[in-house]
């Protein structure tokens, strides 16, 4: 059962600091994702909700709980493995765009296949390809300074891309942009989701955005307060409801 | 990430902040300058000193005198024995000392000494001048160990000491005065030496001029071989049987298969029989050491130079890894192992090491060979042979790789900070 889950997350609780400074984060969260799913994890700032996606993609621990990516316990997985499984199977768009200045668009989106070790003409062929896709093509041998914010953004959804992930972590990816960048992000970010079938969590307070989400977890200080399914699909249903453990 | 896409990238990285890189590499520049420079005055020096060694004898041969009698000052006066006592004056030794003398006696000891391939006594000549085809006679000295001396030739070959022929190797400072056209033009000259005898009459020796040499620092003089220092001594002592042979100073072949202990070994054998040997390494040692240490002294200044540089490197990288927290944030959230950004970093490092040190080294050379051949010219043109900067490719290589360490060393406390540093911490924006 549990391997129909690409990430199976119970009872994740994450703190900071310690003694009278001691806060919590997270309060014992629960939450499944099924593959090809799109979810928004939905909360104000402070609520969380950044947390919990770190937790989820891996780039931290927490202190209880268990968490299953594709079928793997991730506390049984070595350090080595927890990197070679971000870098294969993860695409991250933040809300900056981070992008390496003075280097070529192309460049900055291999990056991950650059790390992976990939061989450069094979890499040169995938990169091209990703962009051609995102219809930057032409925009391949610029610096990444010259772009605009809305192209930015897809240069940052090219880099997540590249590696052919099962899933995209995206924290605010539309927070930087103007709404009508924003909603063309969005389109493409969604179109991959139904022409790839790759899974999308969407950290977001943008309603709107996360309305377009299969699936939205409201978070609130550390705990999940409700799971919504949007109408337009009824393929998975809420499972866990949430509280403390 | 693959050894060859983190190089590149350390590379690429570098000339990011071309300012940051420039100053940086300029600091170690002119470590990496100093200590080229210094390690070759000092190879210069020291292959002069070598080649001067050469001059002086062959790396086969013992110089033996007695053993001085070790009299310290509150003994006073030693008893005569006629036995032992003979002593002669010698500019062989030591400058204002007297040598005991060696007699035939001896002679025949120190060749029996199982070790010892030969033993000849030095005699010393001392010619009035020398003067070809009949042209103006010029002063000159022969130096009495040039039998077995290796002369820094410009033209011609070296004595043979087996010849009965009376072979000379002229110094080049004479072949001008002496009316040769070129050091060439000298070889197989026949030449003529005058020479007083101990009476008082002159007699003229000829000889036959088979190499030119450059002059020597510390063998001064024309070389002879065997039979013309014969013939000489015998024109000196004007016929007259001196009864007493004894000499100041013998020269003894040593097999050249023995190992350096077993020269020391043989040395102990002819200490115990009361003779002092020593080589002509022995001799210079000295000379080297202080050579040695005013070298050293320099590359200590050298690499305090460097070592300030490895600060600048060290700040260097720190503000880098500052600027690129995002990056190597973004980087590590990627899979990217903590290890190779370590390994970047330190890259990033070596890459400063090698562009400092290889600009550093090549400008040392280029100005260095310049400078050398200008000093050769003028300030040093008394110095025949000698090459004050000498740039040995191992030397240089060995410069450059040092350098590249000390960056490498500089690098690793920024690299590991990019190392440490956690993904979430440098990603966080709110």
């Amino acid at each position: 059962m549990d391997s129909e889950w690409v990430i199976d997350a119970q009872g994740l609780e994450k703190s900071y600091g310690s003694g009278a400074s001691r806060f919590d984060a997270l309060k014992g969260v629960s939450v499944q994702i099924a593959p090809g799913e799109t979810v928004a994890i939905v909360g104000k700032s402070g609520s969380g909700k950044s947390t919990l996606m770190h937790l989820l993609a891996l780039l931290d621990q927490p202190d209880q709980g268990t968490l299953q990516v594709a079928g793997k316990d991730a506390k049984s997985l070595s350090k080595r493995a927890v990197n070679e499984l971000r870098n294969k199977e993860f695409g991250f768009v933040f809300q900056q765009f981070f992008l390496t200045p003075n280097v070529s668009v192309l460049d900055n989106v291999i990056l991950p296949l650059k790390i992976a070790g990939m061989g450069g003409k094979e890499r040169r062929r995938r990169g091209m390809e990703v962009l051609e896709q995102l219809e930057l093509a032409d925009k391949a041998g610029n610096k990444a300074t010259t772009l605009s914010g809305g192209q930015k953004q897809r240069v940052v959804i090219g880099r997540a891309l590249v590696n052919a992930p099962r899933v995209i972590f995206a924290d605010e990816p539309t927070g930087n942009l103007d709404t009508a960048t924003g909603a063309v992000v969005e389109d493409i970010l969604f179109d991959l989701n139904r022409s790839q079938g790759i899974t999308l969590v969407i950290v977001t307070h943008d309603e709107e955005l996360a309305a377009r989400c299969d699936r939205q977890i409201y978070i609130r200080d550390g705990l999940v307060v409700s799971h919504a399914t949007s109408t337009h699909t009824g393929a998975h249903t809420l499972t866990t409801a949430g509280g403390a453990a | 990430m693959r050894t060859k896409d983190l190089v590149a990238t350390a590379i690429s990285n570098t000339f990011r902040s071309k300012l940051r890189t420039t100053l940086t590499v300029l600091a170690i520049f002119v470590g990496a300058f100093t200590l080229t420079l210094t390690n070759a005055v000092g190879a210069g020096v020291s292959q002069y000193v070598d080649a001067q060694v050469g001059a002086l004898g062959s790396p086969d041969v013992f110089i033996i005198t007695q053993a001085s009698d070790a009299t310290a000052a509150g003994d006073g006066p030693v008893k005569y024995d006629a036995a032992s006592s003979a002593s002669v004056s010698s500019q062989q030794g030591p400058p204002g000392t007297t040598t005991k003398a060696l007699t035939d006696a001896d002679l025949a000891t120190i060749g029996d000494t199982a070790g010892i391939v030969s033993v000849d006594p030095i005699r010393s000549v001392q010619p009035d001048y020398i003067e070809y085809d009949s042209g103006t006679p010029y002063e000159f000295s022969i130096n009495a160990t040039s039998a077995v001396t290796t002369a820094d030739l410009t033209a011609g070959a070296q004595l043979d000491g087996g010849a009965t022929e009376t072979q000379l190797m002229l110094p080049d400072t004479f072949v001008a005065p002496l009316g040769f056209a070129s050091a060439e033009d000298a070889v197989g000259a026949s030449v003529s030496i005058g020479i007083t005898d101990i009476l008082g009459e002159r007699h003229v020796v000829d000889a036959t001029v088979v190499g030119v040499s450059l002059e020597s620092l510390l063998a001064a003089g024309a070389g002879a071989n065997d039979a013309l220092i014969a013939e000489l001594a015998d024109a000196q002592s004007g016929g007259i049987d001196t009864a007493v042979t004894s000499y100041g100073v013998a020269v003894a072949h040593f097999d050249t298969a023995l190992s350096a202990d077993a020269v020391t070994a043989l040395k102990g054998d002819l200490a115990t029989a009361g003779y002092s040997a020593s080589t002509i390494e022995d001799q210079l040692g000295a000379v080297q050491t202080v050579i040695n240490g005013i070298v050293g002294v320099l590359n200590a200044f050298a690499v305090i130079a460097l070592i300030a540089a490895a600060f600048g490197i060290i700040n260097t990288l720190l503000m880098s890894v500052q600027e690129r927290t995002r990056e190597i944030g973004l980087m590590k959230a990627m899979g990217m192992s903590g290890g190779k950004v370590y390994t970047l970093f330190s890259l990033e490092a070596i890459v400063i090491g090698f562009l400092g040190s290889a600009i550093g080294a090549g400008v040392a050379i280029g100005l260095g060979s310049a400078l050398s051949a200008v000093l050769s010219q003028g300030l040093l043109s008394g110095l025949p042979g000698l090459n004050i900067l000498l740039f040995e490719p191992l030397s240089v290589a060995f410069v450059i790789g040092l350098v590249m360490l000390i960056a490498f060393l500089s690098g690793t406390l920024p690299a590991q900070r990019a190392a440490k540093q956690n993904p979430i911490e440098s990603l966080r924006y709110e």
